[in-house]
Protein backbone atom coordinates (compact mmCIF):
# COMPACT_ATOMS: atom_id res chain seq x y z
CA UNK A 1 0.00 0.00 0.00
CA UNK A 2 1.00 3.61 -0.20
CA UNK A 3 2.77 5.53 2.59
CA UNK A 4 -0.26 7.63 3.50
CA UNK A 5 -2.16 4.52 4.52
CA UNK A 6 -1.42 2.46 7.63
CA UNK A 7 0.90 -0.44 6.85
CA UNK A 8 1.29 -3.32 9.29
CA UNK A 9 4.89 -3.93 10.42
CA UNK A 10 5.07 -7.33 8.73
CA UNK A 11 4.25 -5.71 5.41
CA UNK A 12 6.95 -3.09 5.86
CA UNK A 13 9.41 -5.82 6.78
CA UNK A 14 8.40 -7.97 3.83
CA UNK A 15 8.71 -5.03 1.44
CA UNK A 16 12.21 -4.18 2.63
CA UNK A 17 13.22 -7.83 2.48
CA UNK A 18 11.88 -8.14 -1.02
CA UNK A 19 13.76 -5.06 -2.19
CA UNK A 20 17.02 -6.35 -0.73
CA UNK A 21 16.54 -9.80 -2.27
CA UNK A 22 15.63 -8.28 -5.62
CA UNK A 23 18.71 -6.11 -5.83
CA UNK A 24 20.91 -8.95 -4.60
CA UNK A 25 19.53 -11.04 -7.47
CA UNK A 26 20.18 -8.17 -9.87
CA UNK A 27 23.77 -7.55 -8.82
CA UNK A 28 25.01 -10.98 -7.80
CA UNK A 29 26.09 -12.06 -11.32
CA UNK A 30 27.94 -8.80 -11.91
CA UNK A 31 29.68 -8.94 -8.55
CA UNK A 32 30.98 -12.48 -9.04
CA UNK A 33 32.24 -11.59 -12.50
CA UNK A 34 34.18 -8.67 -11.06
CA UNK A 35 35.50 -10.56 -8.03
CA UNK A 36 36.79 -13.59 -9.93
CA UNK A 37 38.76 -11.40 -12.28
CA UNK A 38 41.24 -11.10 -9.38
CA UNK A 39 41.30 -14.70 -8.12
CA UNK A 40 44.71 -16.35 -8.28
CA UNK A 41 43.42 -19.59 -9.87
CA UNK A 42 43.14 -20.79 -13.45
CA UNK A 43 39.34 -21.08 -13.26
CA UNK A 44 36.85 -18.41 -12.20
CA UNK A 45 35.52 -20.58 -9.40
CA UNK A 46 35.78 -20.77 -5.62
CA UNK A 47 37.69 -21.18 -3.37
CA UNK A 48 39.50 -17.89 -3.17
CA UNK A 49 43.23 -18.36 -3.79
CA UNK A 50 44.35 -14.82 -3.20
CA UNK A 51 44.49 -11.58 -5.10
CA UNK A 52 46.30 -11.33 -8.42
CA UNK A 53 46.47 -9.08 -11.44
CA UNK A 54 47.66 -11.96 -13.64
CA UNK A 55 44.42 -12.02 -15.59
CA UNK A 56 45.05 -8.46 -16.70
CA UNK A 57 48.83 -8.29 -16.98
CA UNK A 58 49.68 -11.93 -17.65
CA UNK A 59 52.22 -14.06 -15.86
CA UNK A 60 54.64 -15.99 -18.09
CA UNK A 61 56.02 -17.79 -15.06
CA UNK A 62 52.71 -19.53 -14.51
CA UNK A 63 51.93 -19.72 -18.22
CA UNK A 64 49.10 -17.21 -17.83
CA UNK A 65 48.11 -14.87 -20.61
CA UNK A 66 46.42 -11.77 -19.27
CA UNK A 67 43.87 -9.59 -20.97
CA UNK A 68 46.48 -7.12 -22.18
CA UNK A 69 48.40 -9.92 -23.85
CA UNK A 70 45.40 -11.64 -25.38
CA UNK A 71 45.55 -10.40 -28.94
CA UNK A 72 42.34 -12.19 -29.96
CA UNK A 73 40.26 -10.40 -27.33
CA UNK A 74 42.01 -7.07 -27.83
CA UNK A 75 41.46 -7.38 -31.56
CA UNK A 76 37.80 -8.16 -31.09
CA UNK A 77 37.38 -5.15 -28.80
CA UNK A 78 38.78 -2.99 -31.58
CA UNK A 79 36.46 -4.69 -34.09
CA UNK A 80 33.50 -3.97 -31.82
CA UNK A 81 34.56 -0.33 -31.54
CA UNK A 82 34.82 0.06 -35.31
CA UNK A 83 31.43 -1.58 -35.87
CA UNK A 84 29.82 0.44 -33.09
CA UNK A 85 31.34 3.63 -34.45
CA UNK A 86 29.84 3.09 -37.88
CA UNK A 87 26.47 1.98 -36.50
CA UNK A 88 26.33 5.03 -34.23
CA UNK A 89 27.21 7.45 -37.01
CA UNK A 90 24.70 5.99 -39.43
CA UNK A 91 21.95 5.59 -36.84
CA UNK A 92 22.22 9.17 -35.58
CA UNK A 93 22.29 10.59 -39.11
CA UNK A 94 19.24 8.65 -40.20
CA UNK A 95 17.61 9.38 -36.86
CA UNK A 96 17.85 13.13 -37.56
CA UNK A 97 16.60 12.72 -41.09
CA UNK A 98 13.68 10.51 -40.00
CA UNK A 99 12.76 12.82 -37.15
CA UNK A 100 12.35 15.72 -39.57
CA UNK A 101 10.52 13.49 -42.03
CA UNK A 102 8.00 12.24 -39.47
CA UNK A 103 7.58 15.42 -37.43
CA UNK A 104 7.71 18.00 -40.22
CA UNK A 105 7.05 16.29 -43.52
CA UNK A 106 3.60 15.94 -45.02
CA UNK A 107 3.30 13.22 -47.61
CA UNK A 108 1.15 10.33 -48.65
CA UNK A 109 1.66 7.18 -46.59
CA UNK A 110 3.32 8.89 -43.64
CA UNK A 111 1.30 6.92 -41.10
CA UNK A 112 2.22 3.62 -42.74
CA UNK A 113 5.87 4.60 -42.94
CA UNK A 114 6.08 5.54 -39.29
CA UNK A 115 4.53 2.20 -38.32
CA UNK A 116 6.98 0.40 -40.61
CA UNK A 117 9.83 2.21 -38.87
CA UNK A 118 8.84 0.49 -35.63
CA UNK A 119 8.86 -2.96 -37.22
CA UNK A 120 12.60 -3.66 -36.71
CA UNK A 121 12.03 -3.60 -32.96
CA UNK A 122 9.50 -6.42 -33.06
CA UNK A 123 11.41 -8.65 -35.44
CA UNK A 124 13.65 -11.03 -33.48
CA UNK A 125 17.33 -10.18 -33.99
CA UNK A 126 18.10 -13.64 -35.30
CA UNK A 127 15.59 -13.18 -38.11
CA UNK A 128 16.91 -9.73 -39.00
CA UNK A 129 20.30 -11.40 -39.24
CA UNK A 130 19.32 -14.31 -41.47
CA UNK A 131 17.12 -12.21 -43.74
CA UNK A 132 19.93 -9.72 -44.38
CA UNK A 133 22.38 -12.58 -44.85
CA UNK A 134 20.12 -14.26 -47.42
CA UNK A 135 19.33 -11.02 -49.24
CA UNK A 136 22.99 -9.95 -49.40
CA UNK A 137 23.89 -13.33 -50.78
CA UNK A 138 21.18 -13.04 -53.44
CA UNK A 139 22.39 -9.59 -54.47
CA UNK A 140 25.97 -10.88 -54.60
CA UNK A 141 24.83 -13.79 -56.72
CA UNK A 142 22.96 -11.45 -59.01
CA UNK A 143 25.97 -9.13 -59.39
CA UNK A 144 28.13 -12.10 -60.17
CA UNK A 145 25.72 -13.66 -62.69
CA UNK A 146 24.78 -10.50 -64.53
CA UNK A 147 27.82 -8.25 -64.31
CA UNK A 148 30.52 -10.75 -63.42
CA UNK A 149 31.31 -8.70 -60.31
CA UNK A 150 32.63 -10.15 -57.11
CA UNK A 151 31.28 -8.06 -54.26
CA UNK A 152 33.09 -9.14 -51.13
CA UNK A 153 31.18 -6.59 -49.09
CA UNK A 154 28.13 -8.81 -49.31
CA UNK A 155 29.80 -11.88 -47.86
CA UNK A 156 29.40 -12.40 -44.11
CA UNK A 157 31.70 -9.93 -42.44
CA UNK A 158 31.86 -6.57 -40.76
CA UNK A 159 29.96 -4.53 -43.40
CA UNK A 160 27.01 -6.90 -43.03
CA UNK A 161 27.30 -6.82 -39.25
CA UNK A 162 27.07 -3.02 -39.41
CA UNK A 163 24.00 -3.28 -41.68
CA UNK A 164 22.34 -5.84 -39.41
CA UNK A 165 22.83 -3.83 -36.23
CA UNK A 166 21.96 -0.58 -37.95
CA UNK A 167 18.68 -2.06 -39.23
CA UNK A 168 17.11 -1.96 -35.77
CA UNK A 169 19.28 0.56 -33.90
CA UNK A 170 18.14 3.15 -36.48
CA UNK A 171 14.62 2.77 -35.08
CA UNK A 172 15.79 3.54 -31.57
CA UNK A 173 17.70 6.63 -32.70
CA UNK A 174 14.67 7.75 -34.71
CA UNK A 175 12.34 7.39 -31.72
CA UNK A 176 14.69 9.26 -29.38
CA UNK A 177 15.36 12.17 -31.73
CA UNK A 178 11.77 12.56 -32.96
CA UNK A 179 10.49 12.59 -29.39
CA UNK A 180 12.62 15.65 -28.71
CA UNK A 181 11.89 17.35 -32.00
CA UNK A 182 8.16 16.97 -31.28
CA UNK A 183 8.54 19.11 -28.15
CA UNK A 184 10.40 21.85 -29.98
CA UNK A 185 8.71 25.24 -29.90
CA UNK A 186 8.17 26.16 -33.55
CA UNK A 187 7.78 29.86 -32.72
CA UNK A 188 11.54 30.05 -32.02
CA UNK A 189 12.21 28.93 -35.55
CA UNK A 190 9.63 31.32 -36.99
CA UNK A 191 11.08 34.21 -35.01
CA UNK A 192 14.53 33.52 -36.42
CA UNK A 193 13.14 33.29 -39.94
CA UNK A 194 11.26 36.57 -39.47
CA UNK A 195 14.46 38.20 -38.29
CA UNK A 196 16.04 37.24 -41.55
CA UNK A 197 17.96 34.05 -40.77
CA UNK A 198 18.30 31.60 -43.63
CA UNK A 199 16.90 28.11 -43.20
CA UNK A 200 20.32 26.43 -42.87
CA UNK A 201 21.30 29.05 -40.28
CA UNK A 202 18.14 28.34 -38.28
CA UNK A 203 18.88 24.63 -38.42
CA UNK A 204 22.47 25.13 -37.32
CA UNK A 205 21.97 27.72 -34.61
CA UNK A 206 18.57 26.84 -33.19
CA UNK A 207 17.19 23.43 -34.05
CA UNK A 208 20.33 21.29 -33.86
CA UNK A 209 21.53 22.80 -30.54
CA UNK A 210 18.06 22.10 -29.17
CA UNK A 211 18.32 18.49 -30.36
CA UNK A 212 21.81 18.05 -28.90
CA UNK A 213 20.84 16.12 -25.76
CA UNK A 214 18.81 13.69 -27.87
CA UNK A 215 21.66 13.36 -30.35
CA UNK A 216 24.17 12.59 -27.63
CA UNK A 217 21.76 10.26 -25.87
CA UNK A 218 20.91 8.34 -29.00
CA UNK A 219 24.58 8.13 -29.97
CA UNK A 220 25.47 6.65 -26.59
CA UNK A 221 22.58 4.20 -26.70
CA UNK A 222 23.43 3.19 -30.26
CA UNK A 223 27.04 2.61 -29.34
CA UNK A 224 26.16 0.51 -26.31
CA UNK A 225 23.53 -1.51 -28.16
CA UNK A 226 25.88 -2.18 -31.02
CA UNK A 227 28.61 -3.21 -28.61
CA UNK A 228 26.23 -5.54 -26.78
CA UNK A 229 24.43 -6.95 -29.81
CA UNK A 230 24.70 -10.68 -30.14
CA UNK A 231 21.77 -12.18 -32.04
CA UNK A 232 22.06 -10.24 -35.28
CA UNK A 233 25.84 -10.21 -35.22
CA UNK A 234 26.12 -13.97 -34.79
CA UNK A 235 24.29 -14.56 -38.07
CA UNK A 236 26.33 -12.09 -40.10
CA UNK A 237 29.79 -12.42 -38.67
CA UNK A 238 32.73 -13.38 -40.87
CA UNK A 239 36.39 -13.87 -39.99
CA UNK A 240 36.73 -10.85 -37.69
CA UNK A 241 34.49 -11.37 -34.69
CA UNK A 242 33.28 -8.53 -32.47
CA UNK A 243 33.77 -8.93 -28.73
CA UNK A 244 30.40 -10.51 -27.87
CA UNK A 245 30.90 -13.27 -30.42
CA UNK A 246 34.50 -13.93 -29.31
CA UNK A 247 33.39 -14.06 -25.69
CA UNK A 248 30.56 -16.42 -26.57
CA UNK A 249 33.01 -18.75 -28.31
CA UNK A 250 35.34 -18.74 -25.31
CA UNK A 251 32.46 -19.29 -22.89
CA UNK A 252 31.42 -22.38 -24.80
CA UNK A 253 34.95 -23.77 -24.72
CA UNK A 254 35.38 -23.30 -21.02
CA UNK A 255 35.99 -20.70 -18.39
CA UNK A 256 38.96 -18.42 -18.06
CA UNK A 257 39.36 -15.44 -15.75
CA UNK A 258 40.50 -13.42 -18.76
CA UNK A 259 36.81 -13.21 -19.66
CA UNK A 260 36.12 -11.81 -16.21
CA UNK A 261 38.87 -9.27 -16.72
CA UNK A 262 37.45 -8.06 -20.03
CA UNK A 263 33.94 -8.06 -18.54
CA UNK A 264 35.13 -5.83 -15.74
CA UNK A 265 36.32 -3.31 -18.32
CA UNK A 266 33.00 -3.55 -20.12
CA UNK A 267 31.18 -2.83 -16.88
CA UNK A 268 33.39 0.13 -16.08
CA UNK A 269 33.06 1.44 -19.61
CA UNK A 270 29.29 1.24 -19.71
CA UNK A 271 29.01 2.65 -16.19
CA UNK A 272 31.10 5.68 -17.22
CA UNK A 273 29.04 6.17 -20.36
CA UNK A 274 25.80 5.84 -18.40
CA UNK A 275 26.92 8.30 -15.73
CA UNK A 276 28.05 10.71 -18.43
CA UNK A 277 24.65 10.68 -20.07
CA UNK A 278 22.79 11.03 -16.81
CA UNK A 279 24.89 13.97 -15.63
CA UNK A 280 24.42 15.63 -18.97
CA UNK A 281 20.68 14.96 -18.81
CA UNK A 282 20.45 16.40 -15.30
CA UNK A 283 22.42 19.55 -16.03
CA UNK A 284 20.29 22.51 -17.10
CA UNK A 285 21.08 23.47 -20.66
CA UNK A 286 22.62 26.89 -21.17
CA UNK A 287 20.41 29.24 -23.11
CA UNK B 1 1.72 25.89 -41.78
CA UNK B 2 4.00 28.88 -41.84
CA UNK B 3 6.83 26.89 -43.31
CA UNK B 4 4.89 25.90 -46.40
CA UNK B 5 3.67 29.47 -46.68
CA UNK B 6 7.22 30.78 -46.65
CA UNK B 7 8.61 28.25 -49.07
CA UNK B 8 7.65 27.62 -52.66
CA UNK B 9 5.77 24.36 -52.93
CA UNK B 10 8.37 22.52 -54.92
CA UNK B 11 11.07 23.15 -52.35
CA UNK B 12 8.94 21.54 -49.69
CA UNK B 13 8.48 18.54 -51.93
CA UNK B 14 12.17 18.35 -52.67
CA UNK B 15 13.11 18.36 -49.02
CA UNK B 16 10.52 15.69 -48.22
CA UNK B 17 11.99 13.65 -51.05
CA UNK B 18 15.52 14.11 -49.73
CA UNK B 19 14.45 13.05 -46.25
CA UNK B 20 12.43 10.17 -47.59
CA UNK B 21 15.34 8.65 -49.50
CA UNK B 22 17.42 7.46 -46.53
CA UNK B 23 14.33 6.15 -44.74
CA UNK B 24 13.20 4.20 -47.77
CA UNK B 25 16.71 2.90 -48.39
CA UNK B 26 16.97 1.72 -44.79
CA UNK B 27 13.55 0.10 -44.61
CA UNK B 28 13.64 -1.21 -48.17
CA UNK B 29 17.12 -2.64 -48.35
CA UNK B 30 17.46 -3.87 -44.78
CA UNK B 31 13.93 -4.76 -43.70
CA UNK B 32 11.35 -5.22 -46.46
CA UNK B 33 13.36 -6.77 -49.30
CA UNK B 34 15.32 -9.15 -47.05
CA UNK B 35 12.08 -10.42 -45.57
CA UNK B 36 10.52 -10.85 -48.99
CA UNK B 37 13.62 -12.74 -49.98
CA UNK B 38 13.39 -14.87 -46.86
CA UNK B 39 9.78 -15.67 -47.73
CA UNK B 40 10.75 -16.68 -51.26
CA UNK B 41 13.53 -18.81 -49.87
CA UNK B 42 11.19 -20.59 -47.48
CA UNK B 43 8.76 -21.51 -50.25
CA UNK B 44 11.19 -23.34 -52.47
CA UNK B 45 12.89 -26.68 -52.55
CA UNK B 46 16.24 -27.72 -53.95
CA UNK B 47 15.85 -30.46 -56.52
CA UNK B 48 19.33 -30.36 -58.03
CA UNK B 49 22.50 -28.31 -58.06
CA UNK B 50 21.39 -24.67 -58.45
CA UNK B 51 17.93 -25.83 -59.41
CA UNK B 52 14.94 -24.98 -57.26
CA UNK B 53 11.18 -25.37 -57.52
CA UNK B 54 8.41 -23.68 -55.59
CA UNK B 55 7.12 -25.93 -52.84
CA UNK B 56 5.80 -26.14 -49.34
CA UNK B 57 8.31 -28.82 -48.43
CA UNK B 58 10.08 -26.73 -45.80
CA UNK B 59 6.88 -26.08 -43.89
CA UNK B 60 5.82 -29.69 -44.34
CA UNK B 61 9.08 -30.81 -42.74
CA UNK B 62 8.35 -28.57 -39.80
CA UNK B 63 4.99 -30.20 -39.21
CA UNK B 64 6.20 -33.74 -39.83
CA UNK B 65 9.43 -33.58 -37.86
CA UNK B 66 8.49 -33.86 -34.18
CA UNK B 67 11.76 -32.22 -33.06
CA UNK B 68 10.90 -28.88 -34.67
CA UNK B 69 7.40 -28.96 -33.28
CA UNK B 70 8.57 -29.87 -29.88
CA UNK B 71 11.16 -27.12 -29.74
CA UNK B 72 8.73 -24.58 -31.19
CA UNK B 73 6.03 -25.25 -28.61
CA UNK B 74 8.59 -25.49 -25.84
CA UNK B 75 10.09 -22.11 -26.75
CA UNK B 76 6.65 -20.50 -26.87
CA UNK B 77 5.51 -22.00 -23.56
CA UNK B 78 8.73 -21.16 -21.76
CA UNK B 79 8.60 -17.61 -23.09
CA UNK B 80 5.07 -17.19 -21.80
CA UNK B 81 6.08 -18.54 -18.38
CA UNK B 82 9.17 -16.32 -18.32
CA UNK B 83 7.05 -13.28 -19.18
CA UNK B 84 4.61 -14.08 -16.40
CA UNK B 85 7.36 -14.65 -13.84
CA UNK B 86 9.06 -11.42 -14.88
CA UNK B 87 5.81 -9.55 -14.33
CA UNK B 88 5.38 -11.11 -10.89
CA UNK B 89 8.93 -10.25 -9.85
CA UNK B 90 8.98 -6.78 -11.35
CA UNK B 91 5.63 -5.56 -10.08
CA UNK B 92 6.53 -5.21 -6.38
CA UNK B 93 9.75 -3.42 -7.28
CA UNK B 94 7.92 -1.09 -9.64
CA UNK B 95 5.43 -0.42 -6.85
CA UNK B 96 8.23 0.33 -4.39
CA UNK B 97 9.89 2.70 -6.87
CA UNK B 98 6.72 4.44 -7.98
CA UNK B 99 4.71 4.58 -4.75
CA UNK B 100 6.69 3.77 -1.62
CA UNK B 101 10.09 5.35 -2.12
CA UNK B 102 10.12 9.13 -2.47
CA UNK B 103 12.27 11.67 -4.21
CA UNK B 104 15.93 10.74 -4.33
CA UNK B 105 15.39 7.24 -2.94
CA UNK B 106 12.99 6.49 -5.74
CA UNK B 107 15.29 7.67 -8.51
CA UNK B 108 18.23 5.92 -6.86
CA UNK B 109 16.37 2.60 -6.83
CA UNK B 110 15.35 3.13 -10.43
CA UNK B 111 18.98 3.79 -11.39
CA UNK B 112 20.02 0.63 -9.55
CA UNK B 113 17.59 -1.31 -11.73
CA UNK B 114 19.07 0.22 -14.85
CA UNK B 115 22.75 -0.37 -14.13
CA UNK B 116 22.98 -4.12 -14.81
CA UNK B 117 21.40 -3.61 -18.20
CA UNK B 118 24.04 -1.25 -19.40
CA UNK B 119 26.31 -4.26 -19.38
CA UNK B 120 25.98 -6.72 -22.24
CA UNK B 121 24.02 -9.93 -21.89
CA UNK B 122 27.24 -11.89 -22.43
CA UNK B 123 28.71 -10.52 -19.20
CA UNK B 124 25.54 -11.17 -17.22
CA UNK B 125 25.36 -14.73 -18.53
CA UNK B 126 29.02 -15.24 -17.62
CA UNK B 127 28.09 -14.20 -14.08
CA UNK B 128 25.32 -16.77 -13.91
CA UNK B 129 27.64 -19.47 -15.22
CA UNK B 130 30.21 -18.70 -12.53
CA UNK B 131 27.47 -18.76 -9.92
CA UNK B 132 25.72 -21.94 -10.99
CA UNK B 133 28.19 -24.36 -12.56
CA UNK B 134 29.13 -27.46 -10.60
CA UNK B 135 32.40 -25.94 -9.41
CA UNK B 136 30.71 -22.58 -9.04
CA UNK B 137 29.79 -20.30 -6.18
CA UNK B 138 26.30 -21.50 -5.24
CA UNK B 139 26.97 -25.27 -5.33
CA UNK B 140 30.03 -24.88 -3.11
CA UNK B 141 28.04 -22.64 -0.81
CA UNK B 142 25.37 -25.34 -0.55
CA UNK B 143 28.04 -27.87 0.41
CA UNK B 144 29.50 -25.51 3.02
CA UNK B 145 26.08 -24.97 4.54
CA UNK B 146 25.61 -28.71 4.72
CA UNK B 147 22.57 -28.71 2.44
CA UNK B 148 24.14 -31.02 -0.14
CA UNK B 149 27.01 -33.46 0.34
CA UNK B 150 28.66 -32.96 -3.01
CA UNK B 151 28.46 -29.96 -5.35
CA UNK B 152 25.47 -30.27 -7.66
CA UNK B 153 25.31 -29.01 -11.22
CA UNK B 154 22.87 -26.11 -11.31
CA UNK B 155 23.51 -25.26 -14.95
CA UNK B 156 21.79 -26.97 -17.87
CA UNK B 157 18.32 -27.25 -16.36
CA UNK B 158 15.13 -25.69 -17.61
CA UNK B 159 14.90 -23.79 -14.34
CA UNK B 160 18.35 -22.32 -15.01
CA UNK B 161 17.25 -21.11 -18.43
CA UNK B 162 14.19 -19.60 -16.78
CA UNK B 163 16.28 -17.74 -14.20
CA UNK B 164 18.48 -16.37 -16.96
CA UNK B 165 15.55 -15.31 -19.12
CA UNK B 166 13.72 -13.60 -16.28
CA UNK B 167 16.91 -11.86 -15.19
CA UNK B 168 17.58 -10.54 -18.68
CA UNK B 169 13.99 -9.32 -19.05
CA UNK B 170 13.42 -7.59 -15.71
CA UNK B 171 14.37 -4.10 -16.81
CA UNK B 172 12.03 -4.13 -19.79
CA UNK B 173 9.18 -4.88 -17.41
CA UNK B 174 10.19 -2.49 -14.63
CA UNK B 175 10.38 0.62 -16.84
CA UNK B 176 6.84 0.54 -18.29
CA UNK B 177 5.39 -0.59 -14.96
CA UNK B 178 7.01 2.29 -13.08
CA UNK B 179 5.82 4.85 -15.59
CA UNK B 180 2.26 3.57 -15.54
CA UNK B 181 2.15 3.29 -11.75
CA UNK B 182 3.57 6.77 -11.24
CA UNK B 183 0.60 8.26 -13.05
CA UNK B 184 -1.83 6.54 -10.70
CA UNK B 185 -3.32 9.10 -8.32
CA UNK B 186 -2.80 8.08 -4.68
CA UNK B 187 -6.12 9.71 -3.80
CA UNK B 188 -7.91 6.93 -5.65
CA UNK B 189 -6.25 4.31 -3.49
CA UNK B 190 -6.96 6.29 -0.34
CA UNK B 191 -10.58 6.69 -1.34
CA UNK B 192 -10.94 2.98 -1.98
CA UNK B 193 -9.33 2.25 1.36
CA UNK B 194 -11.61 4.67 3.19
CA UNK B 195 -14.58 2.99 1.59
CA UNK B 196 -13.40 -0.28 3.10
CA UNK B 197 -11.61 -2.00 0.24
CA UNK B 198 -8.84 -4.42 1.20
CA UNK B 199 -5.43 -4.59 -0.40
CA UNK B 200 -6.42 -7.24 -2.90
CA UNK B 201 -9.57 -5.41 -3.97
CA UNK B 202 -7.62 -2.20 -4.51
CA UNK B 203 -5.08 -4.09 -6.58
CA UNK B 204 -7.74 -5.78 -8.68
CA UNK B 205 -10.15 -2.92 -9.23
CA UNK B 206 -7.88 0.13 -9.26
CA UNK B 207 -4.19 -0.60 -9.67
CA UNK B 208 -4.27 -3.28 -12.36
CA UNK B 209 -6.82 -1.56 -14.60
CA UNK B 210 -4.80 1.65 -14.38
CA UNK B 211 -1.47 -0.06 -15.00
CA UNK B 212 -2.85 -2.24 -17.81
CA UNK B 213 -1.14 -0.29 -20.61
CA UNK B 214 2.22 -0.58 -18.84
CA UNK B 215 1.66 -4.24 -18.09
CA UNK B 216 0.80 -4.92 -21.73
CA UNK B 217 3.79 -3.00 -23.01
CA UNK B 218 6.15 -4.76 -20.62
CA UNK B 219 4.75 -8.21 -21.35
CA UNK B 220 4.93 -7.74 -25.11
CA UNK B 221 8.51 -6.53 -25.09
CA UNK B 222 9.63 -9.21 -22.66
CA UNK B 223 7.88 -11.92 -24.61
CA UNK B 224 9.45 -10.86 -27.89
CA UNK B 225 12.92 -10.60 -26.42
CA UNK B 226 12.61 -13.97 -24.71
CA UNK B 227 11.32 -15.71 -27.81
CA UNK B 228 14.15 -14.29 -29.88
CA UNK B 229 16.83 -14.83 -27.27
CA UNK B 230 19.74 -17.04 -28.22
CA UNK B 231 22.62 -16.46 -25.84
CA UNK B 232 20.90 -17.15 -22.52
CA UNK B 233 19.17 -20.45 -23.39
CA UNK B 234 22.18 -21.80 -25.26
CA UNK B 235 24.78 -20.96 -22.63
CA UNK B 236 22.71 -21.69 -19.54
CA UNK B 237 20.85 -24.65 -21.02
CA UNK B 238 23.78 -26.27 -22.79
CA UNK B 239 22.80 -29.25 -24.88
CA UNK B 240 19.36 -29.40 -23.33
CA UNK B 241 18.48 -25.82 -24.21
CA UNK B 242 16.32 -26.71 -27.24
CA UNK B 243 15.52 -23.14 -28.14
CA UNK B 244 13.94 -22.32 -31.47
CA UNK B 245 16.43 -19.63 -32.46
CA UNK B 246 19.12 -22.28 -32.03
CA UNK B 247 17.33 -24.45 -34.60
CA UNK B 248 17.31 -21.53 -37.00
CA UNK B 249 21.00 -20.96 -36.44
CA UNK B 250 21.76 -24.64 -36.97
CA UNK B 251 19.86 -24.78 -40.25
CA UNK B 252 21.25 -21.54 -41.57
CA UNK B 253 24.84 -21.47 -40.43
CA UNK B 254 25.81 -25.01 -39.45
CA UNK B 255 23.95 -27.10 -42.04
CA UNK B 256 23.70 -24.38 -44.67
CA UNK B 257 20.10 -25.44 -45.34
CA UNK B 258 18.83 -21.91 -45.96
CA UNK B 259 15.42 -22.95 -47.23
CA UNK B 260 14.61 -24.84 -44.04
CA UNK B 261 16.14 -22.10 -41.89
CA UNK B 262 14.07 -19.46 -43.66
CA UNK B 263 10.87 -21.41 -43.07
CA UNK B 264 11.70 -21.81 -39.38
CA UNK B 265 12.52 -18.10 -39.19
CA UNK B 266 9.16 -17.20 -40.64
CA UNK B 267 7.37 -19.50 -38.24
CA UNK B 268 9.12 -17.76 -35.34
CA UNK B 269 8.19 -14.38 -36.76
CA UNK B 270 4.59 -15.52 -37.19
CA UNK B 271 4.43 -16.82 -33.63
CA UNK B 272 5.93 -13.63 -32.26
CA UNK B 273 3.59 -11.41 -34.28
CA UNK B 274 0.53 -13.51 -33.45
CA UNK B 275 1.11 -13.43 -29.73
CA UNK B 276 1.90 -9.71 -29.78
CA UNK B 277 -1.34 -9.07 -31.66
CA UNK B 278 -3.22 -11.25 -29.22
CA UNK B 279 -1.73 -9.36 -26.30
CA UNK B 280 -2.66 -6.01 -27.84
CA UNK B 281 -6.18 -7.20 -28.56
CA UNK B 282 -6.68 -8.52 -25.05
CA UNK B 283 -5.55 -5.20 -23.64
CA UNK B 284 -7.32 -3.17 -26.32
CA UNK B 285 -4.26 -1.17 -27.33
CA UNK B 286 -2.53 0.01 -30.44
CA UNK B 287 0.90 -1.08 -31.52
CA UNK B 288 2.32 2.40 -32.01
CA UNK B 289 1.27 3.55 -28.55
CA UNK B 290 2.82 0.52 -26.91
CA UNK B 291 6.13 0.97 -28.68
CA UNK B 292 6.33 4.61 -27.73
CA UNK B 293 5.71 3.69 -24.13
CA UNK B 294 8.79 1.53 -23.81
Amino acid sequence: MIPSLPRPPWLRGATALYAVAFFAFLFLPLIVVAVFAFNDAPYPAPPWHGFTLDWFLGNPGKGRVGLFGDSEILGSIWTSCVVAGWVTLLAVLIGISNAFLIERGRFFGKQALSILMLAPLVIPGVILGISILAFASRVAQFADDVFGLDWDVLRPGLPLVVCGQFSYIATIATLTISARLRRFDRTLEEAALNLGASKPAVLRTIVLPYLRPALIGSAAISFLMSFADFNTTLMLVGADAPLTVTMYGRMREGASPVLNAVSLFLMLGSALLALGIMRRGARPRPG
Amino acid sequence: MSETALEPRWRGRLSVGLLLAPALLWLGALIVLPHVDLAVLSFRERVGPRHYVASLAQYRTFFIEPLYWHVFVRTAVMSVIATFLTLLLAFPIAWIIAKLARGRASSLLFMLCLIPFWVSETVRTLGWMILLRESGVLPSLLVKLGITHAPIELLYHDATIMVGLVYTSLLFMVIPLVSSLESLDNALIEAAYDLGAGGFTVLRTIVIPHAAPGITAGCIVVFMLTLGNYLTPVLLGGKSSQWFTEQIYNQFITRFNWEQGAALGFLLLALSTALVMLGLKLAGQRFGDVMRRT
